[in-house]
């Protein structure tokens, strides 16, 4: 015991010598938590369109004023034939053009239908998605207060936005961007700082020290342990009191939650780290290899059950799936462990099982 | 100039004697284009619904029907307690619950109004308006098919109706992957460009050869273009294959030329080899490194405009994103593969991302001191 | 200028921050010389070594190498001089040729005469059956040879070693001064930093540094005489006495 302690004080020195290095380890993830939290929405704001008015009329005036006026529109070009359209499209000024064909008004007023005609830029399909719907809702209500009487058998809905009524991005991102930063910051540093032992032969001279290799592993990853703890509690206190992102649940839990969830990044890195055999190859595998998938299989870019069956399994590997599960319930939903007894679980069971691979191998090289 | 020559031909030695790095450097780009873009959909699909019904008409169940009938929903419970249904959204199992009330046949047949509630796990914002959307609109339209069955007069339109017709330029089938496998395409360049640059000079002042190299007469621009060649061509290498395997797995061919991406990409590739170069040269470690270009790769990623809309951004983070050269070869390849674009359309963002060439470069020979 | 000596230095100092680790020295050189650069460690031999390789900037004081001033000359001076430094320097995932050639390249020599002394040199070593191995393979004493003949293949005129021998054995150590003589002997002007004072005996003459000072200054035999010791570990122990600085 006295050895371990004595080799996490080594450790600690390190890393406190290192002042760069630590301010970084530090002040990233505030940095990020602050940026990400206001800047990523999946949101569309300020779409710029243009448009191409064939009537010229009263209610096509009003039309366009109405989309104008919402948050989620503004006309940028006013065009006067079809093909330039497609210019403004290939120069990327506009993502929206409106074409209100010949007579819009007159056809309203008599037949009581009218068309007009919504080209996006379907080049990214989902912001053209969104437009169209946002389009759909906007010239739906325009048709409302054109309908003066009201109509007869109607059923009223109301709606009820659980969890994040104002619809703010930060509450999904939070909980992903922490997951994101706590996952790739302790593997990346737990299985870089055992393998540059490794390139520098450092490591040789421990392992014929009377220290337990399991010792030294332990005392490697404690630091970061203790670092990546202070980061929890400045992004939990960041997006408290800046974001305004509520912690609805137990705060013990969290934290209990969050620290299982270092544990496994840690015991990843461990197994990274008796893999690779330079700083460069468990950088390549941690940061390049993890980093997308994280981001585009844990759900918080998108939604898992929209991905097709075999990816979905896929998703069921990376360890950010279930920690953003568990964030999100115990975070924003405020619920207790029995919603997330099993993600807990399947937590515990990878860190035991990445922890167990890397004694394995740490041993293996050892004989 | 020779020079030159000696150095490329030491650092090209040093990238293919290590398999492993080779390896990586090859299989991860190829595994993640093929597997990843298939993640990428935000159309939503099979939301899961619970249906608190205290109703028990027969106009509440043909609701039921028609919601589950649509593609759209999959009703996982059914049951007559609001409670029950909140217990399905705590745990993920529903997205959303529609709840009709006591006596909602009734009220909507005798007092010409009745009422539908619907709550939703808005936790993702966009999720949650989408889902409600959706849910609204097929309420809408069966409240259209009672009344045209009550009113049995269904002869003009009783409402204006604008009719919105949408057109899908330059994708019409929505095909999400023609945007995500380019977009991808790009992200993994970049990561990998910038990360084997970032440790490679960091990494010679680790080994300590870095000295030996100092104390030579070599020009220090000869130094850094000597580490900035063989990872250029390894980029171009690294589009290649990209490009290969989006025509070969998902059919995805530009319509603008090749070429057109090439250029952009040469001068990309610049910019993005010296960013790594410059944190090479300013890190003391290659633990420091690494932590400063994670730090940076996740800003340009995630504000690089394939995640999310650029657009949506406040103001603030607009701007940052003017001095992320991520964003603007997603633009381009967005322009040139799926609309065709040709050079003078991508003129501004090639000249923009060319000065990110020209300053980081001369920054990062600026920054490599040989004495200190 | 005086154009036997090949290295000046008039009153040259580093100074980092509060830290003054080399105070104001002066030296002079002669061509051909072996020069020993003798000094406990932190004492601030490698940072003058560094300041006269143009690794280092002076903070003041003057000096010249091969005849040229290093704060306005620095790469031309690095055209003339070859060096050695502490930590091991060969990259060890190239094979000895390719070391060989890369850093004979970098210096300008040309194609067929890298060739033709290559061969020469591996003969020299002994290493032709090693010539196409990782310098990884190599065992230390090997590599540390074979970094001293790459330091010195662009003939330079003044070659500078920082602990050339430290961690080899006593046979290595021995055929390695061979190595120095035979540069010697061939006009290149040596300059070593060491702390085996055995191999302080090898020098033409030699400089003990005690906290950032030169406190001595001669042949071996002159300074056993001026502190009437018999061996030259019986003068630094008299010299190294007086420091103040730890490492």
């Amino acid at each position: 015991m006295q050895q371990l302690i004595s080799f996490i004080r080594k450790e600690l020195y390190h890393i406190w010598r290192d002042k760069k290095t630590m301010f970084i380890l530090l002040g990233m993830p505030i940095v990020q938590i602050i940026i990400f939290g206001f800047a990523l929405t999946n949101e569309v704001k300020n779409v710029k369109f243009a448009v191409l008015d064939y009537a010229k009329d009263n209610a096509s005036q009003r039309l366009i004023t109405a989309l104008d006026a919402s948050e989620y529109f503004d006309v940028t070009a006013v065009l006067q034939q079809p093909k330039a359209i497609e210019q403004a499209f290939k120069n990327g000024s506009i993502k929206m053009a409106l074409v209100i064909p010949q007579a819009f008004e007159q056809e309203l007023l008599h037949t009581n239908k009218a068309q007009i005609q919504c080209i996006t830029d379907a080049s990214d399909p989902n912001v053209a998605n969104t437009i169209i719907n946002y389009t759909n809702a906007i010239v739906g209500s325009y048709q409302q207060e054109l309908q003066q009487q009201p109509l007869p058998y109607t059923i009223e809905v109301t709606n009820r936005m659980l969890y994040n009524p104002q619809l703010k991005g930060a509450y999904n991102f939070v909980p992903g961007v922490m997951a994101m930063v706590l996952l790739l910051v302790c593997t990346m540093m737990t299985a870089i700082t055992i393998v540059k032992e490794k390139e520098i032969g450092t490591m040789e001279i421990m392992l014929v020290s009377p220290l337990q290799p399991l010792k030294i592993v332990i005392g490697k990853a404690i630091p970061y342990l203790a670092l990546s703890i202070i980061n929890i509690i400045s992004i939990l206190l960041l997006s408290v009191f800046v974001l305004e992102v509520p912690i609805n649940g137990s705060l013990a839990l969290l934290v209990g939650e969050s620290i299982l969830f270092i544990l496994v990044s840690l015991a990843l890195g461990l197994l990274i780290s008796a893999s690779a055999a330079s700083q460069q190859a468990a950088m390549f595998v941690s940061l390049v290899g993890m980093f997308l998938p994280t981001i585009m299989l844990s759900g918080f870019m998108f939604p898992i059950e929209n991905m097709p069956k075999p990816l979905q399994i896929v998703s069921n590997i990376v360890p950010a799936k279930w920690y953003f599960i568990i964030v999100k319930n115990v975070m924003i939903k405020g619920v207790g462990i029995e919603a997330v007894w099993k993600e807990t679980i399947i937590l515990t069971g990878m860190f035991l099982f990445f922890l167990s691979m890397a004694i394995r191998k740490f041993k293996i090289r050892l004989a | 100039m020779r020079t030159l020559l000696f150095i490329l031909q030491k650092e090209f030695k040093q990238i293919f004697r290590d398999p492993a790095i080779l390896r990586l450097i090859f299989l991860m780009p190829i595994i993640q284009l093929i597997v990843l873009p298939q993640a990428a959909d935000y159309e939503m699909k099979n939301i899961n619904i619970a249906i608190t019904n205290r109703d028990n008409s027969p106009y509440s169940q043909q609701l039921t029907q028609k919601i589950t009938a649509s593609g759209y929903f999959n009703l996982v419970t059914y049951n007559h307690s609001y409670d029950a249904s909140m217990k399905y959204i705590e745990t993920d199992a529903a997205d959303v619950i529609l709840e009709i009330p006591t006596q909602f046949e009734q009220h909507l047949i005798k007092e010409n109004k009745a009422d539908l509630f619907i709550a939703i796990n808005a936790i993702n914002g966009v999720k949650g308006s989408l889902g409600s959307a959706y849910l609204r609109s097929i309420i809408q339209d069966y409240n259209q098919q009672i009344r045209n069955k009550l009113l049995q007069q269904p002869r003009i339109n009783m409402v204006p109706i604008i009719e919105v017709v949408p057109m899908n330029w330059f994708n019409p089938q929505m095909n999400y992957k023609f945007f995500m496998v380019p977009g991808i395409l790009v992200l993994l360049l970049t990561m990998i460009g910038a990360n084997l640059t970032a440790l490679n000079i960091v990494r010679e002042k680790e080994i300590g050869t870095i000295e030996q190299i100092n104390v030579t007469p070599i020009k220090k621009h000869h130094f850094i273009l000597g580490k900035l060649i063989p990872f250029w061509v390894l980029g171009f290498v690294i589009i290649t294959i990209g490009f290969v395997i989006a025509k070969l797995v998902y059919g995805i061919v530009p319509i603008g030329s090749f070429i057109t991406i090439y250029i952009f990409a040469a001068v990309y590739l610049l910019a993005v080899l010296g960013l790594g170069l410059l944190i090479s040269t300013y890190a003391a470690t290659q633990q420091q490194a690494m932590l400063i270009s994670f730090f940076l790769l996740m800003i340009f990623i995630l504000l690089g405009g394939l995640y999310t809309s650029i657009e949506s951004m406040p103001l603030w983070a607009q701007y940052i994103t003017k001095l992320n050269p991520v964003a603007y070869f997603i633009e381009v390849m967005r322009m040139v593969v799926l609309k065709g674009s040709n050079l003078s359309d991508i003129l501004p963002q090639l000249l923009s991302i060319l000065l990110f060439a020209v300053v980081l470069n001369s920054w990062a020979i600026y920054s490599y001191k040989k004495r200190s | 200028m005086n154009n036997d000596k090949v290295i000046t230095a008039h009153q040259l100092t580093k100074q980092f921050d509060n830290f003054i680790a080399v105070d104001h020295i002066s030296f002079e050189v002669s061509r051909g010389e072996i020069f020993g650069f003798l000094g406990a460690n932190g004492a601030g031999k490698t940072t003058a070594m560094r300041m006269l390789c143009g690794l280092s900037l002076p903070s003041s004081g003057e000096a010249t190498v091969a005849g040229l001033n290093v704060y306005t000359h620095n790469e031309e001076i690095k055209k003339r001089i070859g060096y050695m430094s502490q930590k091991f320097s060969l990259y060890e995932d190239l094979t000895v040729k390719e070391n060989i050639r890369f850093y004979a390249g970098i210096y300008g020599m040309s194609n067929n005469y890298i060739k033709t002394k290559t061969t020469q040199l591996l003969e020299q070593l002994h290493l032709t059956n090693e010539s196409n191995s990782l310098v990884k393979s190599l065992p230390l004493g090997w590599k540390q040879k074979l970094a001293f003949s790459v330091a010195i293949f662009h003939e330079p005129q003044i070659v500078f070693l920082d602990e050339p021998t430290g961690g080899v054995d006593p046979v290595t150590r021995r055929e390695f001064w061979n190595m120095i003589y035979q540069a010697a002997a061939a006009g290149i002007t040596v300059f070593v930093t060491t702390h085996y004072m055995d191999e302080a005996e090898y020098c033409n003459r030699i400089s003990i540094m005690v906290d950032g000072k030169i406190e001595a200054l001669d042949t071996p035999t002159a300074l056993k005489q001026q502190y009437h010791a018999t061996s030259m570990d019986e003068v630094f122990l008299q010299l190294a006495r007086k420091a103040n600085r730890q490492e």
